[in-house]
């Protein structure tokens, strides 16, 4: 009993971070709320008994994706706000409640089997069965740097953009020198 | 009424699922929709992982979602990066002014 109250606590937290989030107008407090989304389906990750997803998820979730947020936000400005919504609200709200109401209808009741050989190391499955996946996610990560590269170029060729308008300046300025 | 720990997360997920859904329909800005998306990828591996202690091969369930979590970051910054640059040149994030769509 004590543990499916710590999974509801859990759950209605996230939700109510998720929507806080969603709502807020600064874009910097919803960075922070999606950190502690992802610090809270970490924990119950872990109680679920996936623990290395549950590190996967804290240590990028809540760590590298909120840096990049605030990056981000930096790079942009946190002046912005949220503009209201195309879509009616009542309607947005009807559509999402026949989903939530379809989903956990297909999905309702869950029991839990057990393992038909025994548990399997997740170190074997990804190595020796999903080995295809370690590459698409090597393949990913590369693109995820070619990403940021592209994040970070602007501001690197600045000063270049200016130092070399301020050389065709001076050349400009010496050659007018010289006809004098 | 089965009331587990397996049919609690079934609920969050679900929830988590739904605020991730209203996001996205109501949501103009672009640094936001990624949020929204990071927040329905979160369901989506909490629910794989629900999968996979469900059919009693967690780890598979721990491989897909590792793969979804690598996956969703990337896309985050790709993402992100995008959303700076159309910033810098259209000097607004709100997607109804970007899209030059007419119709």
């Amino acid at each position: 009993m004590s543990e499916n109250f710590y999974y509801l606590f859990l759950c209605l937290v996230a939700a109510f971070c998720a929507y806080r989030a969603m709502i807020s107008k600064h874009l910097l407090p919803s960075a922070l709320y999606l950190a502690c989304v992802s610090a809270l389906v970490s924990v119950t990750l872990y109680m679920l008994g996936a623990y290395e997803v549950a590190v996967i998820e804290l240590s990028v979730g809540a760590g590298l994706v909120t840096v990049l947020l605030v990056y981000a936000l930096s790079v942009i400005g946190d002046d912005v706000y949220d503009p209201t919504s195309i879509i009616p609200k009542p309607l947005a709200i009807l559509l999402v409640g026949v989903t939530a109401v379809i989903v956990g209808w297909m999905a309702y009741p869950l029991v839990a089997q057990p393992a038909a050989g025994g548990e399997v190391l997740l170190a074997d499955i990804l190595w020796k069965h999903r080995a295809l996946d370690v590459w698409v996610q090597v393949a990913l990560i590369f693109s995820g740097v070619m990403g940021v590269l592209g994040l970070l170029s602007e501001k690197a060729q600045k000063p270049e953009t200016q130092n070399s308008l301020q050389d065709e300046a001076v050349a400009i300025e010496i050659e007018q020198e010289m006809h004098a | 009424m089965i009331l587990d720990p397996l049919n609690v997360v079934l609920f969050g997920v679900v929830l988590l699922l739904a605020v991730g859904f209203y996001g996205l329909l109501i949501t103009r800005n672009l640094v936001k929709i990624v949020l929204v998306l990071q927040v329905l990828v979160k369901a989506v591996v909490l629910a794989l992982v629900l999968a996979g202690k469900h059919s009693g091969n967690l780890g598979l369930g721990q491989s897909i979602a590792a793969t979804v979590i690598v996956a969703d970051t990337v896309v985050a910054v790709v993402a992100l990066a995008l959303a700076v640059q159309v910033r810098r040149r259209a000097g607004t994030l709100d997607i109804a002014k970007i899209s030059t769509l007419r119709g």
